[in-house]
């Protein structure tokens, strides 16, 4: 396998960052209403959003991803296969990190809530000053390994023409007939892209820790 | 609105069809990949360095790169190496692996929540370490690690649907397969999706309430 082959599997990691990172932040704002939904006190609300995060959830992604870009695309709504790619993995990032925000809601002690609220503190400023910082903090190390997994999920993206790794790997593959050693640096770069991910959350997670009173 | 109806009636069968081949496929990678899980859980832990680090590789391999990757890998790399499998061999080799390296973590947490009593109880009565695992440890570790197992079997078999990218004919495929030829990609790709969700989430609900109802009886 030649130089230019890695350089050119090297070069789909933009789009590979780019379709996680989209996905992902698309997701972690969509998680917040749903999470909301989900904690919701009416039991109309509560059970709607149980269903769409099942739903969300017990659909694989690829059928998503091929329902958002070959069905809606085919006819009611021009979508480009990189939106598509981050509309149908940031659906399912949603419903992922709604579930991640409530375990990390339910981990906020509940006298954080009681404390602020004797405080005479209003909703808005409890929710920013007391609880958010608390929950970004518990929802951290879920939310990496979410992140990891998504940017592995990203590899679907290939299947409708997006050029990030996976792509690049089958492109040069179908070309050289090298497959074994193209798909095995393929896999090789996401485990690579993922190492330094997973030890910048551990760090960011003791130093968040340290500040913290447990 | 009956058009419709006709055309999800007249396409049923060829989904049913790929139906039976996702599970089929589901079933053969965890049949060969729960084994392997356990086998590369013991692997891990092994004190001999030449069978931990193959099976620490392994496991670190099949979780690190994505399942695309590996089917496309056991199906479009293992000919160039004098390997010409299948798509179902491939598929099946490929997802035993992806399979193997996220169930040995399940099982290695289950092995680890057994009591260190148990261990020493069977040295005591004079067990040799293989006899120990089989009828004390593992049987045990097994139990624990079931219902994480069974939520895992859930994720395997969306998984399978990645399958679509060598030609394996399963759901998704036959569903493509389908909206090439009428154009119809919303509405076939809905019912497959149904399918899907048909049987993810009254699986998802049992494994949540299995597992309720196995930690109600502990401490």
């Amino acid at each position: 396998m030649t130089l230019d082959a890695v350089l050119l599997i090297a070069s789909g990691i933009p789009l590979t960052l780019a379709v996680t990172a989209g996905a992902f932040a698309l997701g972690a704002v969509l998680g917040i209403p749903l999470c909301a939904l989900r904690v919701s006190r009416s039991s109309t609300l509560h059970l709607a959003a149980v269903a769409i995060i099942m739903l969300l959830r017990s659909i694989p992604p690829i059928v998503w991803l091929f329902l958002l870009y070959f069905g809606i695309g085919s006819g009611f709504l021009r979508v480009g296969p990189v939106e598509a790619s981050v509309a149908a993995l940031g659906l399912i990032t949603a419903a992922n990190m709604a579930e991640i925000y409530r375990g990390a809601l339910r981990g906020v002690h509940s006298g954080q809530w009681e404390a602020s609220t004797a405080l005479g503190m209003k909703p808005w400023a409890r929710f920013r000053d007391v609880l958010a910082p608390q929950i970004c903090r518990m929802a951290l190390p879920s939310s990496v390994t979410f992140f990891i997994g998504l940017l592995k999920d990203s590899a679907i993206a290939s299947t409708i023409g997006v050029g990030e790794i996976a792509f690049q790997a089958n492109y040069i593959s179908r070309r050289t007939f090298e497959g074994l050693e193209v798909f095995a640096v393929a896999g090789l770069v996401y485990i690579l892209i993922s190492l330094p991910i997973a030890a910048m959350s551990r760090q960011l997670d003791s130093r968040l820790r340290e500040r913290v009173a447990q | 609105m009956i058009d419709l109806l006709d055309f999800w009636r007249d396409s049923v069968p060829q989904l049913l069809d790929g139906l039976e081949v996702t599970l089929r496929i589901t079933g053969v990678a965890l049949a060969l990949g729960i084994p392997l899980g356990l086998a590369l859980a013991l692997g891990v832990q092994s004190p001999t360095s030449s069978i931990r680090y193959p099976s620490l590789a392994i496991v670190e391999i099949g979780r690190g790169a994505p399942a695309l990757i590996l089917l496309q890998f056991a199906y479009f790399g293992l000919p160039s190496a004098g390997l010409s499998l299948s798509s179902f061999a491939a598929a099946s080799m490929a997802l035993a692996w992806t399979t193997g390296a996220y169930t040995s973590e399940i099982i290695r947490a289950g092995l680890q929540a057994v009591p260190r009593g148990q261990r020493e109880a069977a040295v005591a009565v004079g067990m040799t370490h293989i006899d120990g695992l089989r009828f004390v440890i593992v049987p045990q570790a097994m139990r624990i690690a079931a219902p994480a197992l069974l939520g895992f079997a859930v994720l395997m078999l969306q998984a399978s649907s990645l399958c679509f990218a060598i030609a394996l004919p399963e759901l998704l495929s036959q569903a493509y397969i389908i909206g090439t030829n009428t154009f119809r990609y919303m509405p076939i790709l809905c019912l497959a999706g149904a399918l899907y969700a048909a049987i993810c989430i009254p699986a998802s609900l049992a494994v949540a309430s299995i597992e309720r109802e196995l930690s109600r009886h502990t401490a």
